[in-house]
């Protein structure tokens, strides 16, 4: 009670502040109008996932605020904006994967390609199938939808974040890159090039989108890369690998197929020359959410 | 180039008794992770302690290395010294900051978990709230590291010791040496151990944890002193205050032997002998060649 009691009382002398800074914001709206039309057009595609993505990336909290209001119009999305089908966009965010046996998803992850400058599979389902791989139908109440694929099985798609569900500060990462690599200067673009070149690696890899915990055993462990520092472990978010006298060892009836543990491996993809500049990327993205 | 950006270099020793008692060398990684948990810098560390897991063939693994986050001196001084076999630092760090709690999180490690620690911080693909909570990260030199069943190896079947009669083991001058608890020591030249090393260690493409804040080891200095390389703004402050709180004495790097020349290089060797090796893997076979993750995928 005393907690809530202190709260109203800090709140009281401050009234005459937020008067101030209303009257600020109005001024400051005035001169808005340069960073809103910069902006690029961008939204979320909703396949056949739990959302947990979206969720992911609102939890950037005051951050993604800041990307709203500073870099991104938020134009489609099926929970945020009221849109009834997939305008044009600079970025398209899909998560989920693909049932195959539902046309309209067709339908909508090929306008989405056909629409949007970029596309950006967010998430494992949409990457690499994840836990919709172990579908087999009988479902209410569509029981003949069976078959879920990844995105890259029907259309090009241009980046991956995969993970289940990606982390909000490399979505956030994803998102920023983008924005950079259409609106910024020069070097940014180049940065933003680099950084985004990986994710965009992964995306092309003939061997990601059926990633499981046997792409880290067939393209780190079998090829003689592994130095057991136990990335994989801390990234797998169902806790199916164990480090076994130094190597990763992984339960592989818990593996959901996300492929976080490859995609985090330093061995799985590594730019010594981006890693490097690591003090100043991280110092450009905290600038650019103050 | 091979040792990486830097803003100085020194040799240094730690001035705090009880740990140097402990200490491989200079005792720079406990004393700084000691003065930054006494400082308020950082809430726990990762730090790689001995196993406490069951015997394996009849002896208490004393000698295998387990990450494990701690938040006090005592555990910092319980798990000193090196083991040279494989420890996955990179492991508990997800844990430190989602269920220990940790806000500011130290971690100690070799180049390529540095490595894994920095690629964690600009790509956090499933290291949910760790890319902003790295509040130290101090790196080893490394040439290369042996899986525990080759340390195992080497003591007991080369040098003829009991693994867990061993004090103290050293890498230097050319040979891989045990002290046990008697005072014996037995010493096999460096040579007849590169066949155990971890294959991992042969593509790795750094010596000095380039990507470290502070990255230090013997190489370059006397007996008992580290070579220490400060590298980041991060930690530059944080060395300076330790250097104005009085926790280390230093020697500048041209006035100790055998000085900077000597890290250049073995970091020359390594990595021009490692350039060759993924040089090498790319016509393994015949028209084919193995995975190169520095390339592309």
């Amino acid at each position: 009670m005393q907690r809530i009691s202190n709260i109203f009382k800090k709140q009281e002398p401050e009234k005459p502040v937020t008067k101030k800074f209303v009257e600020k914001k109005a001024e400051s709206g005035m001169k808005e109008g340069k960073p809103v039309a910069e902006k690029i057009r961008a939204g979320h595609v909703h396949e056949s996932g739990c959302t947990g993505c979206l969720v992911a990336l609102a939890d950037n909290y005051e951050g993604i605020l800041k990307i709203l209001d500073r870099y991104v119009d938020w134009v489609y999305d099926l929970t945020l904006a009221d849109t009834r089908h997939i305008p044009k966009m600079d970025v398209a965010l899909i998560e989920g994967s693909v049932c195959l046996q539902d046309k309209i998803a067709v339908e909508e992850v090929k306008k989405a390609r056909e629409n949007s400058a970029i596309v950006v599979a967010i998430g494992s389902c949409a990457c690499t199938g994840n836990i919709n791989r172990f579908d087999r139908g009988g479902q209410a109440n569509q029981p003949q939808h069976e078959s879920f694929v990844p995105l890259s099985d029907l259309i090009d798609v241009d980046v991956f974040v995969p993970c289940c569900p990606p982390t909000p500060e490399q979505l956030r990462n994803a998102v920023l890159m983008a924005y950079l690599l259409l609106k910024g200067t020069d070097d940014q673009k180049k940065l933003a090039g680099r950084y985004l070149q990986p994710l965009m690696n992964l995306a092309k890899s003939p061997f990601f989108s059926k990633a499981s915990f046997n792409t880290l055993m067939q393209e780190v462990i079998n090829q003689g890369l592994c130095m057991g520092c136990g990335s994989c472990a801390a990234a797998c978010p169902v806790r199916a690998i164990t480090m076994e006298y130094g190597k990763p060892q992984g339960e592989r009836d818990l593996c959901i197929n996300c492929g976080a543990c490859f995609a985090q491996c330093p061995r799985g993809f590594f730019d010594h020359g981006l890693t490097e500049q690591y003090e100043s990327i991280m110092e450009l993205i905290q600038e650019v959410l103050k | 180039m091979v040792l990486g950006n830097y803003k100085t270099v020194v040799s240094a020793r730690s001035t705090d008794k009880e740990i140097l008692k402990g200490a491989q060398d200079g005792g720079i990684v406990t004393t700084l992770f000691a003065y930054a948990l006494d400082e308020d810098i950082i809430d726990g560390a990762i730090v790689a302690a001995p196993s406490r897991s069951k015997p394996w063939r009849g002896h208490w693994d004393i000698w295998r290395a387990e990450p494990r986050v701690v938040t006090t001196r005592q555990e910092l001084l319980a798990s000193q010294k090196t083991g040279y076999n494989i420890c996955p630092m990179v492991t508990p760090v997800k844990d430190a900051v989602r269920m220990h709690g940790l806000d500011r999180v130290g971690v100690v490690g070799v180049p390529c978990q540095i490595q894994g620690f920095r690629k964690a911080q600009l790509y956090p693909i499933a290291m949910r709230d760790v890319p902003d909570k790295l509040a130290l990260v101090l790196g080893i030199f490394c040439m290369e590291v042996f899986p525990y069943q080759s340390i195992v190896q080497l003591v007991e079947d080369h040098l003829g010791k009991k693994i867990d009669s061993v004090k103290k083991m050293e890498v230097g001058k050319g040979k891989f040496t045990v002290r046990t608890e008697r005072g014996e020591t037995a010493s096999i030249p460096l040579k007849d151990t590169h066949k155990y090393e971890q294959p991992g260690c042969h593509v790795c493409l750094d010596y000095v944890a380039n990507l470290a804040d502070i990255s230090s080891g013997s190489v370059g200095s006397p007996d008992g002193w580290s070579t220490v390389f400060v590298r980041s703004k991060k930690g530059e402050q944080i060395w300076n205050e330790a250097m104005t709180a009085g926790m280390f004495e230093t020697k500048p790097m041209d006035q100790v032997k055998p000085g900077l020349d000597i890290v250049k290089k073995l970091a020359t060797e390594k990595i021009t002998k490692n350039r060759k090796t993924l040089d090498s893997r790319a016509t393994f076979g015949v028209g084919k060649g193995l995975r190169n993750p520095y390339l592309n995928l």
